[in-house]
């Protein structure tokens, strides 16, 4: 079961770096993305939001294969920093988890 | 099975920090590109290569280690793998690049440099001082040891007094000009993409007519980060070549998959095939790439059917003399090898 991760949720909120906060849950970001990842961006950042740590480390391989070509970014009408935000979570598995 | 992100991210971090390269390059191939140029070493103006084109040949070598290794027993190996290699430079024994790859790496940035010193452009170059930017590290997430390594990099620009760099790849024009000045307080050199440089001067002209028309591959970093959509254009049309866009292009271009190449070899392919179809229908001669990774990528997904270069090479055929005459004329001149 899905578990809320307080630490977790709090480094999104106190990070200046994740803004998905904005998204309008449009999916243009979903339907443009050239590798048809169906995950990326919305679900996964409604889970980062939530401070679904576990549901977001499921995904891990998802979150690695985003190409950060911005194509979703360039398509935005909400402005969020899609790609930004991605890199937020890569660093964050990298540091919490590959212990890059 | 996919390979396990974790170790083969760590293995190239490893390498960036115990080498200073995510893959280990030969310190005189990577300078071999600008033999009898007679680019001064170090100046004010440097020709900054970052190491991207030189490190293609090891890419494509370790893209098809890697490839075997995906849906194999033998990607289960990888940490261990990891584990050796920060002991032994295992990925230099695993990844041999051809001396093919090398060689046509080398001939673009030599292309490019001709192309600058057409140009009347004054640079100079910081041989084994040329070091990658990092833009793996920092795209992996790996903020401690790209942070690290920038300040390194920035601490060599710093000691050979580089107030100017012309950069010439998209990867390390936006590590240079947008993210390192935000890991380092008072960043203050000026960073310019080749393209850049050669757009606003009006010194080259065409020496030999070009009637084809070419079909524009633009890079997601420059388009989109860097926007650098123009210059390209402009530089093809001066130099007497038509423009043809494909569907998906300019600030809206489709990505040729090579980012995620060294983790998903089969899904990156997937995604250069779709755009090499994108850019087959433009119905161009050939292919203007900007990137050597998007040049690898396009050119592997092609398989041939498709003639891709690099912009500089149908840039050189109409603004430089054959290299052998341009050569001869250049070492009559000033200019001293370093």
């Amino acid at each position: 079961m899905a578990q809320v991760n307080a630490a977790f949720l709090s480094k999104v909120i106190t990070s200046k770096e994740f803004n998905a906060t904005e998204c309008m849950d449009c999916g243009v970001c979903t339907a443009v993305c050239p590798m048809e990842i169906d995950l990326l961006p919305r679900k996964l950042f409604h889970c980062v939001l939530l401070g679904l740590e576990e549901k977001v480390l499921e995904h891990t391989e998802s979150i690695y294969q985003c190409l950060l070509c911005k194509m979703c970014e360039a398509n935005c009408t909400a402005n969020v920093h899609i790609a930004e935000n991605v890199r937020f979570l890569r660093t964050y598995i990298g540091k919490e988890v590959f212990k890059l | 099975m996919p390979l396990p992100t974790g170790p083969v991210i760590g293995i190239m971090m490893d390498n960036l920090e115990k080498r200073k390269s995510v893959f280990p390059i030969s310190g005189r191939q990577a300078v071999k590109w600008a033999d009898s140029l007679g680019i001064p070493a170090g100046g004010e103006t440097v020709l900054y290569t970052g190491s991207m084109y030189q490190l293609l040949p090891y890419m494509i070598a370790a893209v098809n280690v890697m490839g075997m290794m995906e849906n194999s027993f033998l990607g289960r190996f990888v940490g261990l793998g990891r584990f050796f290699n920060r002991i032994v430079n295992v990925s230099s024994i695993m990844f041999m690049p051809k001396p093919s790859d090398q060689k046509r790496f080398a001939r673009t940035i030599r292309d490019i440099a001709r192309l600058l010193l057409q140009a009347g452009v004054q640079f100079g170059y910081l041989y084994k001082d040329d070091l990658y930017a990092g833009a793996l590290a920092f795209d992996m997430g790996a903020d401690r040891v790209f942070a690290a390594h920038a300040r390194k990099v920035y601490a060599v620009l710093k000691s050979h007094g580089v107030r100017t760099l012309i950069t010439i790849d998209p990867h390390t024009t936006n590590m240079l000009r947008s993210v390192y000045p935000t890991v380092i307080d008072g960043f203050d050199i000026e960073v310019k993409s080749y393209l850049e440089v050669l757009a606003a001067t009006d010194t080259l002209r065409p020496l030999r007519q070009v009637e084809n028309d070419i079909t524009i591959h633009d890079s997601c970093v420059y388009a989109r980060y860097e926007n650098v959509i123009e210059e390209p254009r402009q530089l093809l049309q001066r130099a007497g070549f038509g423009v043809r866009e494909p569907e998906d292009c300019r600030k809206l271009t489709f990505c040729c998959g090579g980012p995620v190449e060294s983790l998903f070899p089969s899904k990156a392919h997937e995604i250069g095939k779709k755009r090499v179809e994108q850019l087959k229908n433009a119905e161009g001669k050939g292919v203007a790439t900007m990137c050597p990774i998007c040049l690898a990528t396009l050119q592997q997904a092609a398989h041939g059917d498709l003639m891709i270069d690099d912009i500089s090479r149908f840039l050189v055929e109409a603004f430089c003399e054959p290299e052998e005459k341009g050569i001869r004329a250049r070492t009559a001149g000033k200019r001293g090898a370093p």
